[in-house]
């Protein structure tokens, strides 16, 4: 356990923030599964924040001039350099606290918010380089895989099969050929102390984790799960439905990953191995806290972007996710928190 | 003539200037000093030749805890200038320098930085841009950024290019404009010369501590690099070239109180026997100094000939130019870039468009030359003299002659 953690107890839906930090009347489509998760995490940062967006739709919505959304101070300078330019800030507040030019006492949170073309690809050389480098902020990657504030063009955080502009489905193709790289690999592979999935499904535990990140010297990393009715084809109404089947189908499963220990904050389903090898996950699975597995079909179906698949291509989505899923379970079974 | 003429140039004669102390320094170690000297917070710079030196001893200045700054190692020039554009628009005193492919790489940012009205300091040790790839000594990089909305100067000597760095900060911060001081790679970037710095007490006089109204601090919010849609984008342009245009002034002011403080006396336009000049070269950087080697050639020789030399490029100092010029008869731009296909090198454009609306219309001439550090020496330079002379008795050609290349 990190001592930074020590004192968090958690959110609970008595104890939320008041802090608004993002106005309403933005322009954001209806039912935004992107727009939510950062009005929760400026919720919890708090006024005493400064955030960094790279260009996108979250960028785009919030700041027709002359009008913001944003009620913390701001900034937006490109698509892909926005963990550089927080690298920049996180520097000069560091070396005027040093210089008694701010106050020493003040935690001023330094957040990035990204989406996943300016994450998985045009950006990834800038947010590898920012971890590493070991800056003292938060990255939020609010992946709704694919580039949508340009029209739904395929990006590397595409899953396979989806329909986009630019992996169309086809007379011969059909959607997207390759699978969602494994930011999350990525990003821990870097060693930063902090790094966890999130989903708008789940807002206390998003909320929670935006905390731990905030509380953890260091970068940190949260990978949000972020629904896009427009680019995805399903209905406004029902983003926060497709947020809860994608960790109930395990296609997008929530864990932490904390000083390289893995948590797996949601069981789902049976892992098809002896319980009483599972370890600490055995009392998860004797209690009967695995949440039952729904068949990814379910998440599918409910997006016009997967409508084309044939029941093959659905069945080899189904067996590449549980193997992801199992080889996640194994990481926290090796890399886990010991209780 | 080669070996005659050399022995005819005459050694320039420095005048003994009113100083304490010169110290001889490698040029890019003593911009580093002048650097920390100005007590810049943040340092952002990643490395390319010719450009090293600077970066290398600021870091050494940071680790041996001479310098109290924050130095950021990026992985690329692009987050050099990101993180730069993220620490000035936090109220920090920014710096970092490149070359070349460096400059290019983090071309998007340049435009970001001016229209953000941030007072970056960069320093350009100006190099060749690729392909083919090549490490030496042209403008073509700089060039490529001259629509950025840079204040740009450029030095000719090691104590220029210190002094340059100072009066970036000075300007930098009043006009809220980043500034880039070019320096020639190798040429300038790494000779030793003797160097005279200011004393510190000087320095943080010239340079009082940045103070900015509008920046990333949650006591007062604000929101940087919203949406310009049609209705307001052409505004936010007009507001940022009238800083530019505006930015005049205060690096005039600038020079002016640095003359004060120190005796060195510097202007827009330099010039160099020009006073009864009938025909005159134009050249920005180090090798003025080679092209002043060849004027006092000539005027040996009886023949009206003189120098001009851009220090500011951006603002574009037209009226000193004007001025400057004289009543020479034929002028030939020298520059030290191509650019592919226009009507001229990018400062032949610049000049022949100062003077289309001018009463004075000398002929110009423009030639491309010292690409890629290819040495442009004082015969080159009576050459370029006399192909301009040449200009001002038949019809000049509306176009560039690239000097110099092998048949």
């Amino acid at each position: 356990m990190r001592p930074e953690l020590k004192d968090f107890k958690g959110f609970n839906l008595k104890n939320l923030p008041e802090f608004d930090g993002f106005a309403p009347g933005h322009r954001a489509c209806q039912g935004c599964g992107t727009v939510l998760p950062l009005k929760l995490a400026l919720k919890v940062l708090g006024p005493n924040t400064i955030a960094v967006s790279a260009t996108g739709c979250m960028e785009i919505i919030s700041s027709p001039f002359p009008y913001t959304s944003w009620r913390i101070p701001w900034i937006h300078v490109a698509f892909e350099n926005a963990a550089s330019v927080a690298s920049g800030i996180e520097a000069a507040i560091k070396v005027m606290k040093r210089k008694n030019k701010i106050s020493k006492k003040e935690k001023i949170n330094i957040v990035v918010f990204a989406g996943d073309g300016a994450t998985f690809d045009i950006g990834l050389q800038f947010l590898s380089g920012a971890l590493e480098r070991g800056h003292d902020f938060i990255y939020i990657c609010l992946d709704n895989e694919a580039y949508m504030n340009t029209g739904v063009q395929r990006s590397s955080a595409t899953p396979f099969g989806a329909h986009t502009t630019t992996s169309p489905s086809g007379k011969v193709i059909k959607g997207n050929i390759t699978w969602k790289k494994n930011l999350m690999g990525i990003v821990i592979a870097h060693n930063i102390p902090y790094a966890a999935t999130a989903n708008p499904a789940y807002p206390i535990d998003l909320m929670n984790k935006v905390k731990k990140a905030s509380l953890i010297e260091g970068p940190t990393f949260i990978h949000v799960f972020s629904p896009c009715p427009t680019g995805w084809g399903c209905k406004s109404e029902d983003s926060i439905l497709v947020a809860k089947l994608a960790v109930e189908t395990r296609v997008f499963p929530l864990y932490e990953v904390i000083d390289g220990k893995y948590v797996i904050n949601k069981l789902i389903g049976h892992i098809p191995v002896d319980p009483g090898s599972l370890g600490k996950y055995g009392k998860y699975v004797l209690e009967k806290k695995v949440t039952p597995q729904k068949p990814v079909e379910e998440y599918l179906k409910l997006q016009r972007r997967f409508r084309h698949l044939t029941p093959e291509q659905i069945k080899i989505i189904q067996k590449r996710v549980d193997e992801e899923y199992e080889r996640l379970v194994k990481l926290a079974e090796y890399f886990g928190i010991e209780e | 003539m080669g070996e005659e003429l050399a022995k005819k140039i005459p050694i320039a004669i420095v005048e003994p200037l009113k100083i304490k102390k010169k110290i001889a320094k490698e040029v890019s170690i003593a911009i580093a000093e002048a650097v920390a000297q100005c007590r810049v917070d943040v340092i952002s710079a990643y490395p390319i030749t010719p450009q090293t030196h600077i970066v290398e001893h600021l870091a050494e200045l940071v680790n041996n805890g001479e310098l109290d700054a924050e130095y950021i190692p990026v992985e690329s020039e692009h987050a050099a200038m990101s993180a730069c554009i993220g620490a000035s628009a936090t109220g920090a005193r920014t710096f970092t320098s490149t070359a070349s492919q460096g400059l290019l790489f983090m071309y998007e940012n340049l435009f970001i930085a001016s229209a953000f009205r941030l007072p970056i300091v960069m320093v350009i040790a100006n190099r060749s841009v690729s392909a083919p790839i090549s490490i030496w000594n042209d403008h073509s990089d700089v060039m490529s950024m001259r629509d950025a909305g840079w204040i740009t100067t450029f030095a000719e000597n090691g104590q220029e290019a210190v002094d340059l760095v100072y009066h970036a900060y000075r300007v930098a911060e009043k006009a809220l404009l980043p500034v880039a001081v070019n320096i020639d790679g190798f040429i300038l970037s790494h000779v030793i010369e003797p160097i005279e710095f200011l004393d510190q007490e000087l320095v943080d006089k010239y340079i009082p501590p940045l103070r900015m109204k509008y920046k990333l601090n949650p006591k007062r919010p604000i929101t940087m690099g919203a949406i310009g849609v049609p209705e307001i984008y052409t505004e936010a342009k007009k507001a940022q070239d009238e800083a530019l245009k505006a930015s005049y002034k205060i690096i005039i002011n600038a020079w002016r109180e640095f003359e004060k403080l120190t005796g060195r006396r510097y202007q827009p336009v330099e010039t160099y026997r020009m006073e009864d000049a009938e025909v005159a070269l134009i050249i920005m950087g180090s090798l003025a100094e080679t092209a002043m080697n060849a004027v006092d050639f000539l005027r040996e020789r009886g023949k009206k000939v003189g120098l001009l030399r851009f220090r500011l490029w951006r603002p574009f100092p037209l009226k000193d130019f004007l001025k400057a010029i004289g009543k020479v008869k034929a002028i030939g731009v020298i520059d030290r870039a191509i650019s592919h296909g226009a009507t001229g090198g990018p400062v032949g454009i610049e000049v022949r468009s100062a003077l289309y609306q001018s009463k004075k219309r000398p002929k110009v001439v423009n030639f491309i030359a010292g690409l890629s550090g290819r040495d442009v020496t004082v015969e080159d330079f009576v050459k370029l003299f006399e192909k301009t002379y040449e200009a001002m008795r038949k019809k000049t050609n509306f176009s560039y002659e690239i000097y110099g290349v092998k048949e």
